[in-house]
C-alpha cells in the first residue's frame, strides 16, 4: 500500500473536491497550488506570521501547519469563498476606509481572524483587539489603522444590534 | 508655511475646483487585496512552468571542490541542475561600484557561485523541477564537496593584518572608506564645557516582507523576448540589468510588476539568485518560477544597519553645541550589492550626522569591510535610523550632563527656521526646514511638560516611564545626484502619460510603482485634479516597462514628489490639448473654458459647455467635423526631476513614551509622536500611514529585530519564531501631525513621507529608555536592539 498519497474529499467554499494528495502536501500549498486559490498567503511557513490563515470546520487555523490530508471530510473556507458572502463586508469595507492595509499580503488572514474575534460578540477594547491579532503579522501598517478598523466595525455592529 | 491639523486636508496654489490635493481619498486598489484577488508574483503560474530550488552554502566561505548530481537527476521531476560555471555561459557577472563613491571596490558577483561560496546561504547549484518540492527533494541529492575556508566575520578585525583577504585581488578587505572634515571640530571641542563620547552599535536587521522576493522569468525563443514578473521596486532598473547581463538589449526585456507584497527597499536590487532565474529561463527556454522561502529569506536578503559608531559631541554649559565627531565601521558582507553598492549607507550616515543641527563643527569617518556573512545593502531610511540614533543620542546624555531639558537643548541648536537656505554639518544643502515649527507642535501634541509632570510623580512609585525625542532630516525626491552621476542606470526622472479614452475617462501611466504605499492613488489624485475630473473617472498603469513611461521607480520617498509632480503636468498639459479641441467645437477660445468635473466648461461661471464623454466621441469618431487643419492630440507625456536641489530634504521630530520594568527588562511602549514636513500633503492619510509603519519598522530595530551571527558567520535566528518583529499588542498608538513647507522646486510642493518613520524612531525609543533609567543611574544603553538582558545588564541586575 502507498501511504504517500491520499484521496481526499472535503469542501471548499461550499464546493465539493476530491483530489489525491501527496501526504506532505500543506493545506495552504493544496489550496493555493491544486485549488488556485491564491487568495490565501504563505509568509513564514512554520505557524508564526498567520498569512496563511484560512477557516476549517469554521475556526481560523494556520495553512502551513496543517496538511491537506487532515482536511478530508473537512469544510474549508478561504477569503475567496468568505469575500464572496456579506459576512465580512463592513470588516472589509472598514479596512479600505481606513487603509488598514498596504501591500494587502496579510490582509486575507488578518480579516479572517478579526472576523473571528468580532464574531464572538460584544465591543473588545482596543488591547484586546491588538492582543487577538497578535498572530497575524503586518509588516507595512504599524497596526493602529488595522485595530482601528476593526473597533468601528465591532461598534457599529454592536450599535446595529442594539 | 502653516501648521495643519492632523489628517486635516491643507490649503495651496493647487487648488482648482474640486481638488482632490489634500484628500484622504481611498486607494483604487483596496477592494481586489480584501477579496484575496490580488496578484502577487507568488501567486502566478504560466503554461510550461518550472520551479527553482537552489543549494545554499552552508559555510560562510568555502571552495566548492566538486559538484556531484547524477543522484539528483534521477529524482522524480527533475529537468535541470544547474551549476554557476554552466551559468555563467549564460549572465556575465557584476562588480556593486558607483564612481561617485571614491575609492570604492568589490568583487565581481556571479549569479551562482563558481569555485568559492562567500556567505552562508550563498546559492551553489539550482535545481529545476516540475514542482518547488520536487526540485527540494532532489536538492537534498546534490552532493556538494567543500572546503572550508576561514570566514572573515568581525568588521573590528577585518583590516587586519593577520585578517585573510576574502577577495586577494582587491588586496584588502576594505570596501570603502570616507573621511569629512567640516568647520574646526577641534576648535570646538576645546571650547565645550562638557564633551561626551560613546560607542554606538546597531543590530544588523532586515526587512522581513510578508511575501518573500519571487520572480517568474520567461524567455520565449520564438519572439527573442524575455518577460520577467518580478516583486521589485524598480522595474526599468531590473530591465536594463536583466538585459546588459544576459547580452540583450532593452527592448528585448519586459519586466511586469503587479502586487507586491511588501518591499522597504528589501526589493530594489539586483540579487544573484533573480540574475540566475532569468539566466536559467535563457537556457531552458521556459517560464521559471523561483520564491524565496523563509529561511532562503533570511539568509539572502539584504540585511542592514550593522554598524558600530564611537561618537563624541562637545557642549558649552548654555547648551549650545560646539562639535561633533563620529567614527562608523560597518561589515557588508563579501560583496557591494548591485547596482546601488553598499557603501551609501556608511555615506548617508556621514552626511546626516548632526544634520538638523546649527553647529557645523564636523569630523568624519566611515570605513566599510568586507565580511563572510549575508550582504547588506539599502533598506528604508538607509542610514537615516544610525544618523539620527547617534546625533540625537549625544544630544540626550550631553542634555543630561549639563542638566538641561532635552526639548531645550534642542529649542537653542536645531537650524532656525528662518536661516534658510542652509546646510548641515556634512554640507548637505537644505531649502527649507522647519524644526522649530515641528517641535512647538510636537511640544503641544504630547503635552511634554505633563508627561514630565506625570513621569516625576510615578517615578516616586517605583514606576519608570522615559520620554525620548528625536529630531530627524530625510531624504527625498532624490536628483541624479543619488545614482546617476555614479554610473548607475538608475533613472532619477520619471515620467506620466495621460490619455483621454472614448468615454472621456483619463488613463495615467505612470514610471513610479505601487508597493501598497498608495502611489497608484496618489498618481490618481494628482491627475485628476490637475486635468479635471472625478477621481472615479481614472485609472492608473504601473509596473509595466512595456507601458509606462521610462522611471526610477519607489525608493528614496520619491513616487509621490517625483512621479506626482510628473502626473501634474501630465494633466495640465492634456487639459490644454483637451480644450483646444474643445474650442474648436464650441468656436471659444481656450483660455475661457476649463474642465471641471468631468465636463467643459466656461472658466468664468462653471456652467458647463460639453461633456467629455461628447468631446471624446466627436475628437475619436467624427474628427471630420472638426474644422479643416486641427487634430486633436488625446494624449500628453510630462517627465520631472529635480534640478533646483540635489535633494528634498524633510525633517520632523518624533517622541516615544514608555515604561521600563526595572524587573524583568521589559519595555511597554505607551505612544509615540511624529510631527513631520512633507511640504504639501497630497493624501493625509497615506501620509499619515506611511509615517506609522515607517516608526513601527524603526521600533523594531530598535527593540527587537537582530540577525544573530556566530562567529563562524552562521546564522542563528533565520526564522520568524527566532528572529522577532513587532506585533500588534506590543506597538503604541501612534499620533502625527505635519507642517506643511513645500519644495518650490515642483509646482506639486510634495516632499517624501515614506522613510521618516523609520528614520527617527529607534532614536526615540532609546533615549526614551535612558531616559527611563537615568534615575537609577543605569548605564546609558545604545546597543540595538534594547532587549530585556541589555537592559538588566545596564541596570547591572545581572
Amino acid at each position: 500500500m502507498n501511504e504517500r498519497f491520499h484521496e481526499i474529499a472535503l469542501e471548499v467554499n461550499g464546493e465539493k473536491v476530491s483530489e489525491r494528495v501527496d501526504a506532505r502536501t500543506t493545506l495552504v500549498d493544496f489550496l493555493r497550488e491544486r485549488l488556485a486559490l491564491t487568495g490565501s498567503h504563505v509568509g513564514c511557513e512554520h505557524g508564526v506570521c498567520g498569512a496563511c490563515s484560512v477557516r476549517v470546520n469554521g475556526a481560523v487555523v494556520r495553512g502551513c501547519l496543517m496538511l491537506a490530508v487532515q482536511c478530508d471530510g473537512m469544510q474549508v473556507a478561504t477569503i475567496e469563498g468568505v469575500a464572496r458572502t456579506d459576512e465580512i463586508a463592513d470588516l472589509q469595507q472598514a479596512f479600505i476606509e481606513r487603509n488598514a492595509l498596504q501591500c494587502g499580503y496579510c490582509t486575507p488572514g488578518m480579516l479572517l481572524t478579526a472576523q473571528e474575534l468580532l464574531s464572538s460578540g460584544g465591543v473588545p477594547s482596543r488591547e484586546a483587539i491588538r492582543a487577538y491579532l497578535s498572530g497575524n503579522y503586518c509588516r507595512c501598517t504599524g497596526y493602529q489603522a488595522i485595530i482601528d478598523a476593526v473597533e468601528a466595525v465591532a461598534h457599529a455592529r454592536a450599535g446595529a444590534q442594539r | 508655511m502653516k501648521i495643519s491639523e492632523d489628517s486635516a486636508p491643507i490649503l495651496s496654489a493647487l487648488d482648482r475646483p474640486n481638488s482632490y490635493i489634500g484628500r484622504s481619498v481611498p486607494r483604487p486598489n483596496l477592494g481586489r487585496l480584501t477579496q484575496g484577488r490580488a496578484q502577487y508574483v507568488s501567486d502566478l503560474s504560466l503554461p510550461r512552468m518550472a520551479h527553482v530550488a537552489f543549494v545554499r552554502s552552508p559555510h560562510a566561505h568555502a571552495r566548492i571542490t566538486r559538484i556531484e548530481r547524477d543522484a539528483a537527476r534521477r529524482s522524480p521531476g527533475v529537468i535541470a541542475i544547474v551549476t554557476g560555471a554552466e551559468l555563467a555561459n549564460v549572465i556575465t557577472p557584476w562588480v556593486g561600484v558607483l564612481t561617485h563613491l571614491k575609492g570604492i571596490k568589490s568583487a565581481p558577483q556571479h549569479a551562482i557561485a563558481v569555485e568559492r561560496a562567500c556567505w552562508q546561504g550563498e546559492a551553489v547549484c539550482a535545481v529545476v523541477a516540475r514542482t518547488r518540492a520536487e526540485a527540494e527533494d532532489a536538492c537534498e541529492l546534490v552532493e556538494v564537496e567543500y572546503q572550508e575556508l576561514p570566514a572573515v566575520t568581525d568588521p573590528e578585525t577585518a583590516l587586519d593584518a593577520g585578517t585573510p583577504i576574502i577577495h586577494a585581488e582587491l588586496g584588502d578587505n576594505l570596501t570603502f572608506e570616507r573621511v569629512h572634515v567640516a568647520g574646526k571640530p577641534d576648535e570646538g571641542f576645546a571650547e565645550a564645557d562638557a564633551i561626551v563620547e560613546t560607542t554606538f552599535v546597531f543590530g544588523r536587521h532586515t526587512g522581513v516582507t510578508n511575501e518573500p522576493r519571487a520572480i517568474v522569468a520567461d524567455w520565449n525563443p520564438g519572439d527573442a523576448r524575455l518577460t520577467v514578473y518580478h516583486g521589485t521596486q524598480a522595474p526599468h532598473m531590473m530591465q536594463n540589468l536583466f538585459a546588459k547581463h544576459l547580452g540583450l538589449e532593452e527592448h528585448q526585456v519586459r519586466v511586469i510588476t503587479k502586487d507586491v507584497g511588501g518591499s522597504f527597499g528589501i526589493k530594489v536590487h539586483a540579487y544573484a539568485d533573480e540574475m540566475g532565474i532569468v539566466a536559467l529561463s535563457k537556457l531552458l527556454e521556459r517560464p521559471i518560477k523561483f520564491v524565496a522561502d523563509r529561511i532562503e529569506s533570511f539568509v539572502t536578503d539584504i540585511h542592514a544597519r550593522d554598524h558600530r559608531i564611537t561618537a563624541r559631541i562637545g557642549v558649552k554649559n548654555d547648551g549650545t553645541i560646539t562639535a561633533w565627531e563620529i567614527d562608523d565601521l560597518t561589515g557588508i558582507g563579501p560583496y557591494s550589492v548591485y547596482p546601488r553598492t553598499s557603501g551609501i549607507e556608511a555615506n548617508q550616515i556621514v552626511n546626516l550626522t548632526g544634520g538638523p543641527y546649527s553647529c557645523a563643527n564636523y569630523r568624519a569617518r566611515a570605513r566599510v569591510v568586507f565580511q563572510n556573512k549575508n550582504v547588506m545593502c539599502q533598506y528604508r531610511a538607509v542610514g537615516h535610523p544610525i544618523a539620527t540614533a547617534v546625533t540625537e543620542g549625544l544630544v540626550e546624555l550631553a542634555a543630561a550632563k549639563i542638566d538641561m531639558d532635552p526639548l531645550e537643548i534642542r529649542r537653542r541648536n536645531l537650524i532656525p527656521d528662518d536661516a534658510h537656505p542652509s546646510s548641515g554639518p556634512s554640507g548637505i544643502k537644505f531649502e527649507a526646514l522647519s524644526h522649530h515649527a515641528c517641535l512647538a507642535h510636537i511640544d503641544a501634541m504630547m503635552d511634554y511638560a505633563g508627561l514630565r509632570a506625570q513621569q516625576r510623580h510615578l517615578r516616586a512609585q517605583g514606576v519608570y516611564r522615559g520620554i525620548g525625542l528625536a529630531a530627524f532630516v530625510e531624504v527625498t525626491n532624490p536628483s541624479a545626484a543619488f545614482y546617476g552621476i555614479g554610473g548607475a542606470k538608475i533613472s532619477a526622472q520619471d515620467g506620466v502619460t495621460v490619455r483621454l479614452d472614448a468615454q472621456g475617462a483619463i488613463i495615467c501611466h505612470t514610471g513610479v510603482t505601487e508597493q501598497g504605499q498608495g502611489a497608484e492613488a496618489v498618481i490618481a489624485q494628482v491627475a485628476a485634479s490637475s486635468f479635471g475630473v472625478p477621481i472615479e473617472r481614472v485609472r492608473v498603469i504601473t509596473g509595466d516597462t512595456d507601458n509606462t513611461p521610462y522611471g526610477g521607480g519607489t525608493w528614496a520617498s520619491r513616487a509621490a514628489g517625483i512621479g506626482g509632480e510628473a502626473a501634474w503636468q501630465a494633466g495640465k498639459a492634456l487639459r490644454a490639448n483637451v480644450l483646444a479641441c474643445a474650442a474648436s467645437i464650441l468656436q471659444a477660445k481656450p483660455e475661457h473654458l476649463d474642465i471641471r468635473g468631468g465636463a467643459i466648461v466656461d472658466a468664468d461661471s462653471g456652467t458647463e459647455r460639453l461633456p467629455l464623454h461628447e468631446l471624446a466621441r466627436i475628437a475619436y469618431f467624427r474628427p471630420d467635423t472638426l474644422p479643416p487643419g486641427f487634430q486633436a492630440e488625446l494624449v500628453a507625456t510630462r517627465h520631472y526631476v529635480p534640478r533646483q536641489w540635489p535633494f528634498a530634504f524633510t525633517n520632523g521630530i518624533q517622541a516615544s513614551h514608555l515604561e521600563v520594568d526595572v524587573d524583568s527588562g521589559f519595555v511597554t511602549l505607551l505612544k509615540h509622536w511624529c510631527v513631520e514636513d512633507c511640504g504639501t500633503v497630497i493624501n493625509p492619510q497615506l501620509v499619515d500611514e506611511q509615517i506609522r509603519g515607517g516608526v513601527v519598522q524603526g521600533i523594531g530595530g530598535a527593540l527587537f529585530e537582530h540577525c544573530l551571527y556566530d562567529e563562524r558567520g552562521q546564522l542563528l535566528n533565520g526564522n520568524m519564531a527566532d528572529y522577532l518583529v513587532p506585533m500588534a499588542a506590543e506597538m503604541p498608538d501612534i499620533e502625527v501631525g505635519h507642517v506643511v513647507t513645500p519644495t518650490a522646486d515642483s509646482e506639486l510642493g510634495a516632499k517624501g513621507a515614506g522613510e521618516a518613520g523609520t528614520a527617527g524612531a529607534p532614536a526615540a525609543v532609546m533615549n526614551a529608555i535612558n531616559d527611563a533609567l537615568r534615575p537609577l543611574g543605569a548605564k546609558p544603553l545604545t546597543e540595538m536592539p534594547f532587549t530585556p538582558g541589555r537592559i538588566l545588564e545596564a541596570l547591572g541586575k545581572v
